[in-house]
């Protein structure tokens, strides 16, 4: 019998390797089809007509031009006259036509006049928010002022980093059928989903159906970040104007509107003040924070000061402004990549400005985080790999013109599992079927499920089917929080093993053994610890009988099968040339800890991810808005700058897996890689040229103004 | 993107009369890299569109021993790979780093001297719709109280604010080529710096060349192993310089000859430089850093983009280092 824990590590032939995606060819090849790619018979197109302002009264509206239009063949009202529009690129009308040639020029003729209302869009000026910046209340913990007066030193700080957006490079949206099948209404919905199971309500209430007549597709998507769990005006309007025409509709956002709307990451910037004694304790910390996640105000949790936590004496405070820009949506790790920046900048100033060196001034102090054994041992591991004792120079000795520094920052997340089903057919004939119905985002769930699934069954890769990104498949939650590594892959191990036990339980008088000594392994079921005998595996199924065995399985969490909360330490080395302000990654290490892994392939390339997405908002990545308009200026990958691959330097990727960590089960990390490398960056950025950039990205006159200051 | 008639003649004659003198009637196309994002952003909405890449001719590049003659419609990528073949590059270094420096494969595939001579700017006012001037419905400009990051420092006194975004021009202006120009009326031949103004109202182009004229070559009379382009790039990859420097010596006895420097992205023009101060003197960090700082004397810069007169500075002090070294 096969038992439910993770086996051995030293028995694995499988689990816990690397193993490439098993969808890598379909999507290298263009045989995986994603949300966008789905085109049916009679497919309509459709677009929108937005506001070009980002804040505006609809005066008036007149969809007739577009209407009379040959291919248009049904125009909806989104802002009737008198609306405000909030911010650029906000939905106004929608045209349905046969091509989307045709839906895009019918757009073009809808002619709205507008009564242009004063935006407000500078989320970095509390001044200028006026009244859209609503301060906070300040928290306070007694005896800081006498703390803050005690210290040894007080360094002070500014920094903060814009708004990002998700910028998926599938952009939102869904192609919806609606079809009268036996006298009811059938719905199909492909959408670009991180919500395969959930999302289909959102679909049938948009036309008033029932939650049991919309099958939900997404076999493949370009990315969602946080940004994709429901169905959008976007998706409704599918499927209203599906049911309205009688035709298939495709509502896909267009690159504009998709970093405008569909999501964006909240700015913070903050001036902080840390009391720290002489020998480097920390004991006091005052933040003053601000920022913006849109007409939602923005600045959530977890707050300041991030990971240390535990500094005695406190003064906080917060002012969320509300400006017209795309709303906030949780962005990998939601607002932690903002308070680690603004946390580990001002530590690292504070060891600046004390004179000591930024690693061992964290390590001093990792008994006010929650985690401290496993910093400290992330921490050697990260030191060793970056050559921090050799490299480091304090911050402010170096002169010439291109200079390196060192920086360091740490995260922590919690990555416990959602809830998943899954179900496992074994065929007679030994086929293995798993169904799901989560989804993968490109990050490799489909092959995380396949390798639990063939370690369970001592099979082949390949051997294994699996069926996910359907919400006719079993219930699993949506994919966010990094929640779903530890629910897919318990809840398939879960499922196989119940298989697994019922089919040796079957062929085990054959074999003249208790079923309690039988395994399959390497393809073979056979006594443990034998190497001859047995039945191959196929053979050995045919013993089921006529019938597929089904089973169940669920997440299983605690008993060394899955846990949460996980700590990272990352290093950045970059190189600054201080006469153009241009900076380049060299080198980042990142060490995680993230219990038990089942791919340690995707695992690594999730971490990469997270890095070069790092890169990105340190060193380029911003929306800048018109402060006239109110509209958005790069609105395209032109402008909106993204990393390229010769960016993003040397990427080094330690995971944490001794025994300790192994024990502790599985764990997600889709978001924790993703807080730390804007703060190592900012910080080895300080330890070059000796001072603070204010702003990320770091871009050339932020970098130049810094050295001036 | 409107319809639009299509045509694609085999001979310069045939296709400058298909262009009509009306400005935006027509447009010649050569790679489209421009011209068809243009066009789907209904920025340009011409009725006809001439393709260029059916003349032949224009597709050629003659390589003397001391004579570059580069066809319109010959592609950035053949182009350097003429520099290796030919080794034009070692003569004229400042236009091979400008051509070397936009690092998409795919611009540089389809991407044409001409079409990258004469693209349209990138500020992005003008290409989200404010048109070229950048102007609010009263007629004022949203650049000076907007964003203007990688605006003009220089020429922006007018309306235009705009930077030209061409990186063969300076080059080419720093090498004193000559640009071939064909229309009905006939043949003329120009400096490259006068194929470029700084649109003075609303509808004026950034270019001189009439609407119903073709840019048909480029030429290059005198080499200049002496020359170097140096652009401010952010990204390693495809990104636009902030500000770039082209120079081109020529020495006598350590002492300077001639001297020719133009500056990109800095104003509606790519941005020639008086450099008769530095003729007679001899090129050592004291004179160049001197002249850099003198060069961006006249500059002025709006409150948010300063920090480009500075970056010109280092550009121009690293090309004319690149320069004194050879390629
Ligand atoms: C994201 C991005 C980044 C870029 N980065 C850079 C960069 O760093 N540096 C750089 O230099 N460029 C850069 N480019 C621009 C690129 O180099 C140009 O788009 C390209 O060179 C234009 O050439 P083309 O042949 O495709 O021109 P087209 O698009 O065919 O034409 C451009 C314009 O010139 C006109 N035209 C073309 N040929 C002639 C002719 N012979 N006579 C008269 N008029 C003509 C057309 O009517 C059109 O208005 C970038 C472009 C993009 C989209």
């Amino acid at each position: 019998m096969v038992d439910l824990a993770w086996p051995d590590p030293n028995d694995c032939s499988i689990l816990g390797k690397r193993t490439p995606r098993i969808d890598g060819p379909d999507k290298t090849t263009g045989r995986a089809k994603y949300t966008y790619d789905i085109n049916r018979p009679r497919m309509l197109w459709a677009k929108f007509a937005t506001c070009p302002y980002g804040r505006a009264k609809v005066a008036t509206l007149d969809t007739s031009a577009a209407e009379a239009m040959p291919g248009v063949v049904a125009v909806e009202v989104i802002a009737p006259v008198g609306t405000e529009c909030k911010v650029h690129f906000q939905e106004v009308a929608c045209v349905a036509a046969e091509s989307e040639e045709v839906a895009r020029e019918a757009a073009r003729r809808i002619k709205v006049t507008w009564e242009v209302l004063e935006p407000c869009v500078s989320d970095d000026d509390v001044e200028m928010a006026g009244n859209k910046a609503k301060k906070g209340k300040e928290q306070l913990t007694d005896g800081f002022d006498a703390a803050l007066a005690g210290a040894a030193v007080v360094s002070e700080t500014e920094v903060g980093c814009s708004i990002l957006t998700h910028c998926c490079l599938e952009s939102h949206g869904s192609m919806v059928e609606v079809a009268e099948q036996d006298g009811k209404t059938a719905v199909t919905a492909w959408s670009s989903t991180q919500a395969v199971s959930g999302v289909g309500g959102e679909f049938a209430s948009a036309i008033g159906v029932e939650g049991s007549q919309v099958h939900v597709i997404c076999q493949h998507m370009g990315g969602g970040f946080g940004s994709k769990f429901g169905a959008d005006l976007w998706g409704a309007l599918a499927a209203r104007l599906a049911k309205k025409t009688g035709r298939p509709v495709k509502v896909m956002l267009e690159r504009d509107m998709e970093i405008a709307l569909a999501g964006s990451r909240p700015s913070a910037f903050a001036t902080m003040r840390v009391g720290v004694k002489d020998d480097g304790e920390i004991v006091a910390w005052e933040s003053a924070a601000w920022g913006s996640g849109g007409n939602t105000g923005g600045m959530g949790a977890p707050g300041l000061p991030y990971v240390f936590g535990n500094i005695p004496h406190k003064k906080t405070q917060t002012t969320p402004i509300f400006t017209n820009s795309g709303n906030a949506r949780a962005w990998r790790a939601p607002n932690h990549p903002q308070m680690c920046l603004l946390t580990m900048a001002a530590l690292s100033d504070a060891a600046a400005e004390l004179g000591m060196d930024e690693l061992e001034f964290f390590r001093k102090n990792l008994g006010l985080t929650a985690r401290a054994d496993v910093y400290r041992e992330e921490l050697a591991i990260a030191a060793e790999r970056i050559g921090w004792a050799k490299k480091w120079i304090p911050r402010g000795e170096q002169k010439g013109v291109v200079r390196r520094g060192l920086g360091l920052a740490m995260h922590t997340w919690g990555g416990g599992p959602h809830t998943s089903n899954v179900q496992c057919t074994l065929h007679p004939d030994g086929a293995v079927e798993i169904r799901c119905g989560t989804q993968d985002l490109g990050v490799g769930a489909r092959t995380a499920i396949a390798v639990v699934a063939a370690e369970t069954f001592g099979l082949p890769l390949e051997k294994i089917t699996v069926l996910i990104g359907d919400n006719r498949y079993p219930q699993s939650d949506g994919s966010g929080g990094s929640t779903t590594i530890g629910a897919i892959s318990t809840a398939t191990r879960d499922a196989c093993v119940k298989a697994v036990n019922q089919m040796l339980a079957a062929v085990a008088p054959e074999l003249n053994a208790p079923a309690e000594q039988l395994v399959a392994k390497e393809g073979m079921v056979r006594a443990a610890g034998s190497t001859a005998g047995g039945l191959p595996f196929a053979d050995a199924c045919r013993r089921i009988g006529a019938q597929p065995i089904v089973t169940m399985g669920t997440t299983q969490r605690g008993n060394g099968m899955s846990s949460s909360q996980v700590g990272g330490v990352q290093m950045a080395e970059v190189e600054v040339d201080c006469e153009t302000g241009i900076i380049r990654v060299v080198k980042m290490v990142a060490v995680q800890d993230v219990g038990r892994i089942i791919d340690l392939l995707t695992t690594e390339s999730q971490v990469r991810g997270a890095l070069i997405m790092g890169v990105c908002a340190a060193l380029y990545e911003e929306r800048v808005m018109d402060p006239t308009t109110g509209a958005l200026l790069n609105p395209d990958l032109e402008f909106y700058k993204l990393a390229g691959i010769a960016d993003v330097g040397e990427l080094d990727v330690h995971m944490m897996q001794t025994d300790e960590h192994l024990k502790r089960g599985v764990i997600g990390i889709g978001e924790p890689p993703a807080i730390s490398p804007m703060a190592a960056i900012s910080n080895a950025v300080a330890n070059a040229i000796g001072a603070r950039v204010k702003r990320c990205p770091m871009t050339p006159d932020r970098v130049l103004a810094a050295l001036k200051a | 993107m409107n319809a639009f008639e299509y045509a694609r003649p085999a001979t310069v004659a045939e296709a400058v009369g298909l262009l009509s003198k009306q400005e935006g009637e027509t447009a010649p196309l050569a790679g489209g890299t421009d011209l068809l994002s243009l066009m789907k952003d209904f920025l340009v909405e011409p009725k006809r569109v001439v393709s260029l890449m059916g003349i032949e001719p224009l597709a050629e590049i003659a390589v003397g021993a001391s004579e570059l003659r580069i066809g319109a419609t010959v592609t950035l990528d053949a182009l350097l790979q003429a520099g290796f073949l030919n080794q034009w590059g070692a003569k004229w270094p400042a236009l091979w780093h400008a051509a070397a420096g936009i690092k998409s494969p795919q611009l540089r595939a389809m991407g044409t001297v001409g079409g990258e001579l004469l693209q349209r700017p990138r500020c992005w006012y003008f290409r989200r719709g404010h048109g070229l001037l950048a102007q609010d419905a009263k007629g004022e400009s949203l650049v000076p109280r907007g964003d203007h990051r990688y605006h003009a420092i220089f020429g922006n006194a007018g309306p235009a604010k705009f930077v030209h975004p061409s990186s063969l021009a300076p080059a080419l202006i720093a090498l004193g080529a000559e640009a071939e120009l064909v229309s009905p009326r006939g043949v003329r031949t120009v400096k490259v710096e006068e194929l470029y103004r700084a649109p003075q109202a609303a509808g004026e182009r950034e270019t001189t060349l009439a609407a119903d004229e073709l840019l048909t070559a480029v030429v290059l009379k005198k080499v200049a192993p002496k020359s170097a382009t140096y652009e401010v790039r952010p990204r390693q990859g495809l990104d636009w310089p902030l500000v770039a420097a082209s120079v081109a010596l020529e020495l006598d006895g350590g002492k300077v000859k001639a001297a020719r420097v133009a500056l990109g992205h800095v104003a509606p023009t790519p941005w020639p430089v008086d450099a008769a101060a530095l003729v007679g003197k001899p090129l050592d960090e004291a004179a160049i850093g001197a002249f850099a700082v003198a060069a961006l004397q006249g500059a002025t810069p709006l409150a948010k983009n300063a920090y480009k007169v500075e970056l010109a500075q280092v550009a121009i002090r690293r090309a004319f280092a690149a320069a004194l070294k050879g390629i």
